[in-house]
């Protein structure tokens, strides 16, 4: 049994008691977890790890994921396995997030497939680059500068 | 067309179908059978039975294919390692492709294969993509060292990876470095003693120079990684703070935790004076009140640890009371945390916005977020006293709504107020009794019937009241059978005539009808106490109790230094160190904040002047050292409140002027460790109030034990020479010092050796550390004939003129005869100046432990003791150096004690024991941090002898 098989019964419980809390315990293993739609996104880890990194990651994938497939439920999911599998790569290495900015890796990860030999993708300057969020190349006529402001209101 | 086709084979025997298609010649046949495989995988079928045919996939022009293959083979290879050397080769290739994609790709695949004889064959491949000329290959063979690493770290020292990843630090680009701090940082961890990552100035002028450059989550590494290194002064940590302060403003929720991180810890250093201090505080506010709109996760994450820089800096957020208020959309553990920190910024100036808040809460719909925020009431009413009685109104409001656990919640919170101020409110008891029927919690029970007993000559049925209770005595939970006895020994007490048969009722159902040895311990001392003496019984049940305080939650300071060095991880969320739930964490090394260092002293003098000191008066000359010190010794530096609240100390006092410490000894540490985090519990009543009036009653039970107590007074030294023969004409004087029962006397044993009649003895001393000086004359009786030798006890007091000594607890006497006067100087112990009212209340010392900087903090270690912590705590009580708390922590004993001086300078101390090593760590936090060294010496020599 793997032991984010754990996660699903613990999560019930802690459900009914009435204590759910964003991080839950089995054995020395910590979930870390969010939930999105009907989906479940649940990081593991055994050490002291960050979990604010772990919980600001966890939304960051919400997000790429969104941008690639519009919508991120159970059926996308299912129908994107393959590129979820290459972009989890892309996101995360051994526990380190990556490049998660999805403008950039839609330079790189493709739904189509490639060819190696004729114009296969190559990692973008723009990935390791100290601003990572901007393709190079791009030009403007005029220099201006857009701001949303976003205001919100709690009440009943 | 979609991908969750492959999901769906049905077929039996698809392992055979599957296996003909890998190995069929159209390359389209081939990768839909390769992502059915994967598919199948996902879904946990398995599908390890093709590793053959899939590996053989694996070279292969198609990059999806080949990611999809590598795959594959990071699930499977464990399984396979025999067939997993097959993939070998083509990871050699593939990291001399052309394509960075592909090289990283193999690279970062590799590092994933834990199979040990595939491992070795990596070395090579990987040394080449450390020097990539392409930085995305870099970066990702910076994270496969720490793979590797985690796979077999000796391999990776042998082959030299650890240099090559420390000369990544100082690469090109941002990334690169990034992840070569995040990969070293992760190995220096299982390293603890390891200077892996070396960090100094320079490197760490690398480091902010990446940090401005790279992704969020490089900035995070970086972060974290500064957050350990210690700068030399506070310059150093002032500039780096300066270059991490814009990080305050990322939109990332962990960068600005793992900067507020950098900054609490290297605040430490800065000197408050400092103009920058303030500037940095007030800069902390804003991002810390941005974190309240991230995501709810996110939200909770940033509670939990702006609860732990309310605790440190409370200066922070005092003025940010409204965005901690609760959204009605608030999941329920965010308004939870909402409510906690709320209450530690509750103060006077905000409480009346905060009580309509919780006011309002207590009216919800979630039955634990309202009672939290009834005990929130409670809890406001005990912190800011001005707010007492609106506190309380708003408690009776909601009681007169009936909600069942509104007013459960209520009373015991309103139990607490009673004994915060007693006297003040009981007004409202009577509305407290109407609710008497409808408690069925065990904790509200148990305030209620504490009540009564508390205020039984106010209840004019508190008979009927409690005897209603007494009916099914049996049934009831410990806490409250426990409370029921006490009160109706109360109520006996107070209204004898009455209710003598309902005491003998609780006394016989509590002694002789109950297995609860607590509860039957504590009806026999009770029935002995009032059939031995009813007086004494009186003043031992009905004493005055100890005030509580709202300090009660408090983490301890030590810890919560830890905790602020983990803000941002698990631990901080937890409020644990994380040795208590990383599994194998018992090699973790504990952090601390770094010691203040000053680069030029004149900032730190005004620091270590308390508080309380006269500004004003700032000498226009600047004063000696001595001078200085004297006048700090002069001053009472002890805790702001003066003196220790009254309870203890009459406990103290009374326990000592009878038995001599014996009885103190025994019972003080008790209750102070029950009381633990026992807020608003009712006083366990009798043993731990035992003050002065111990009647013979009594007696006989303590009998046993008080044989512990019988050494009285301090260690006495056996007398040393002090001035010899052939320096005073004859005179020879040795001679001691004792503290006995609240004296200091010097025991003197003076010899002629002269052939010649001594007389007209006298004595004198110099001016001194602590003012000692004779109490009476030197008395000789008899004039003192060739080879007599007299014994003479002088006793001291400490009121004479204050100068300080170098070494501080040097002492020059001056004596006289018929003869000539002599001089000579001697060290008194300063054990024989720890006071007999050292023991500093528990909330006081946590309290006084965080306010008394850490430079002040002192470290010894204590050699060869062989004492376990019950008898080091004895043997040191008996010195007057008390045990306040006892703590275990992963199987050490942990001391925590004070003792104060003749001049009221508290030290305090924290003493480690772990069972089987007779070396222990002493620690000493003093404002006067000068006589620390001293108070070792005095341990050492009390636990020695």
């Amino acid at each position: 049994m793997s032991e984010v098989e754990h996660f699903m019964p613990i999560l019930m419980e802690k459900e009914e008691e009435g204590v759910l809390s964003p991080i839950l315990a089995h054995g020395g293993v910590r979930f870390m977890w969010i939930k999105h739609n009907n989906l479940y996104l649940v990081a593991t880890s055994k050490k002291n790890a960050c979990v604010s990194l772990v919980f600001s990651f966890l939304y960051k994938v919400v997000q790429v994921f969104s941008e690639y497939f519009k919508e991120l439920e159970e059926e996308s999911i299912r129908d994107n396995f393959v590129i979820i599998y290459e972009l989890l790569d892309e996101l995360m290495d051994f526990g380190y997030p990556q490049t998660t900015d999805s403008k950039i890796l839609q330079e790189y990860i493709t739904q189509e497939g490639h060819k190696l030999e004729t114009g296969a993708p190559r990692p973008p300057a723009t990935v390791t680059n100290a601003v990572s969020w901007r393709s190079e190349g791009i030009k403007y006529r005029k220099n201006e500068v857009f701001l949303d402001v976003i205001e919100s209101v709690n009440l009943l | 067309m979609t991908d969750s086709k492959y999901f769906t084979t049905t077929k039996k025997g698809e392992i055979f179908e599957l296996k003909a298609e890998l190995n069929s010649d159209k390359k389209e046949k081939k990768k839909e059978a390769v992502k059915k495989v994967i598919a199948s995988m996902t879904v946990g079928k398995d599908v390890s039975a093709l590793f053959p045919d899939v590996v053989n996939c694996m070279q292969t022009d198609n990059l999806e294919l080949k990611k999809l293959v590598y795959l594959y083979l990071m699930n499977y290879a464990k399984s396979q390692p025999d067939m997993a050397i097959m993939a070998v080769n083509t990871f050699v290739k593939d990291c001399e492709d052309p394509n960075p994609l592909i090289r990283a790709l193999a690279v970062r695949t590799m590092g994933c294969i834990r199979v040990d004889k595939i491992t070795e064959y990596l070395c090579e491949p990987l040394r080449k993509c450390l020097k990539d000329e392409d930085p995305y290959v870099r970066k990702t063979a910076a994270v496969c060292v720490a793979k590797l690493h985690d796979i077999n770290a000796q391999l990776v020292e042998d082959q030299g990876f650890l240099d090559t990843l420390k000369d990544l630090i100082s690469d090109s680009n941002p990334m690169v470095v990034a992840n070569a701090v995040a990969a070293l940082s992760e190995i220096a961890e299982s390293h603890p003693s390891s200077n892996l990552l070396d960090l100094n100035p320079q490197s760490i002028n690398k480091l902010l120079t990446a940090l401005n450059e790279c992704t969020e989550w490089g900035q995070i590494f970086i972060l974290d990684c500064l957050a350990n290194y210690t700068p030399k002064d506070d310059r150093e940590a002032q500039s780096i703070c300066e270059r991490v302060t814009p990080r305050l403003s990322h939109a990332n929720s962990a960068v600005v935790l793992s900067a507020v991180k950098v900054l609490m810890k290297f605040m430490e250093m800065l000197s408050k004076d400092l103009d920058y201090y303030g500037t940095l505080l007030k800069k902390l506010a804003p991002p810390l009140v941005t974190l309240l709109s991230a995501e709810p996760e996110l939200q909770y994450v940033a509670l939990r640890n702006i609860n732990l820089i309310v605790q440190k800096r409370p200066e922070i957020l005092k003025h940010e009371m409204k965005v901690f208020f609760v959204k009605y959309n608030d999941p329920i553990y965010v308004k939870l945390e909402k409510l906690d920190i709320m209450i530690r910024l509750a103060s006077q100036a905000n409480i009346a916005q905060v009580l309509a808040e919780l006011k309002e809460y207590a009216t919800e719909v979630d039955v634990d977020f309202v009672r939290k925020a009834v005990r929130a009431i409670g809890r406001c009413a005990i912190k800011v006293e001005q707010s007492a009685e609106r506190c309380v109104s708003t408690l009776l409001d909601l009681i007169q709504t009936k909600v069942n656990y509104v007013v459960q919640e209520a009373i015991v919170v309103i139990k607490d107020i009673f004994r915060k101020y007693p006297n003040k409110y009981e007004s409202v008891i009577a509305t407290l009794c109407e609710n008497l029927d409808s408690l069925d919690e065990p904790e509200a029970r148990a305030a209620m019937i504490w009540i009564v007993g508390e205020y039984a000559e106010r209840i004019d049925n508190a008979d009927e009241l409690l005897e209603s209770f007494l009916e099914g005595f049996h049934d009831e939970s410990t806490q409250v059978q426990l409370q029921l006895l006490t009160a109706i020994v109360k109520l006996f007490l107070k209204k004898p005539t009455e209710t003598q048969e309902l005491v003998q009722q609780v006394l016989s159902l509590a002694t002789q009808d109950s297995d609860n040895p607590d509860l039957r311990d504590r009806g026999y001392i009770y029935w002995r106490l009032l059939s031995t003496d009813p007086v004494a019984a009186k003043e031992v049940v009905l004493a005055e109790k100890p005030l509580i305080s709202e300090e009660t939650d408090l983490i301890e300071p030590t810890l919560l230094d830890e905790l602020i060095c983990y803000i941002g991880t698990l631990a901080s969320v937890y409020h644990k160190p994380p040795s208590a739930f990383v599994e194998g964490g018992r090699g973790v090394v504990h952090k601390s904040l770094p010691p203040r260092t000053a680069s030029n002293e004149s900032t730190e003098s005004p620091e270590t002047a308390p508080a309380g000191a006269p500004t004003g008066e700032q000498p226009d000359v600047i004063p000696t050292q001595g001078d200085l010190l004297g006048d700090l010794l002069n001053l009472d530096l002890g805790p702001p409140v003066s003196g220790p609240p009254l309870a203890t100390s009459s406990v103290q006092m009374g326990a000592v002027d009878l038995l001599g410490g014996g009885l103190d000894s025994l019972m003080g540490d008790e209750p102070e460790g029950i009381g633990d985090t026992n807020f608003g519990a009712p006083p366990p009543a009798a043993p731990a109030r035992v003050g002065a009036p111990i009647g013979s009653g009594l007696s006989d039970l303590f009998d046993l034990t008080s044989g512990v107590g019988t050494l009285s007074g301090s260690y006495v030294a056996p007398k040393t020479v002090w001035l010899p023969a052939m320096k005073a004409k004859g005179l020879e004087i040795s001679g001691t010092f004792t503290r006995q029962v609240g004296s200091i006397s010097m025991d003197l044993q003076l010899t002629n050796k002269a052939l010649q009649v001594m007389t007209d003895f006298a004595i004198q001393f110099n001016r001194n550390s602590f003012g000692l000086a004779p109490a009476a004359p030197l008395q000789v009786h008899a004039p003192l004939s060739p080879n007599q030798t007299v014994e003479i006890s002088l006793p001291l007091n400490t009121v004479g003129s204050v100068m300080k000594m170098d070494p501080l607890n040097n002492l020059q006497v001056a004596v006289k005869n018929n003869i000539d006067i002599f001089y000579f100087s001697t060290l008194y112990p300063l054990h024989i100046l720890f006071v007999e009212d050292g023991k500093m209340d528990r909330q006081m010392f946590l309290a006084t432990w965080k306010d008394i900087p850490n430079e002040n903090e002192a470290q010894f270690q204590i050699r060869d003791c062989s004492l376990n912590a019950e008898a080091v705590s004895t043997k040191l009580q008996s010195s007057n150096i008390f045990t306040i708390a006892k703590r275990n922590v992963e199987g050490q004993d942990m001391l925590y004690q004070s003792l104060k001086l003749t001049n009221g300078i508290w030290v305090l101390a924290e003493l480690r024991i772990q069972p089987g090593n007779p070396s222990f760590m002493l620690s000493l936090k003093c404002r006067a941090p000068e006589v620390s060294q001293h108070v070792y010496q005095a341990y050492e020599t009390i636990l020695k002898n």
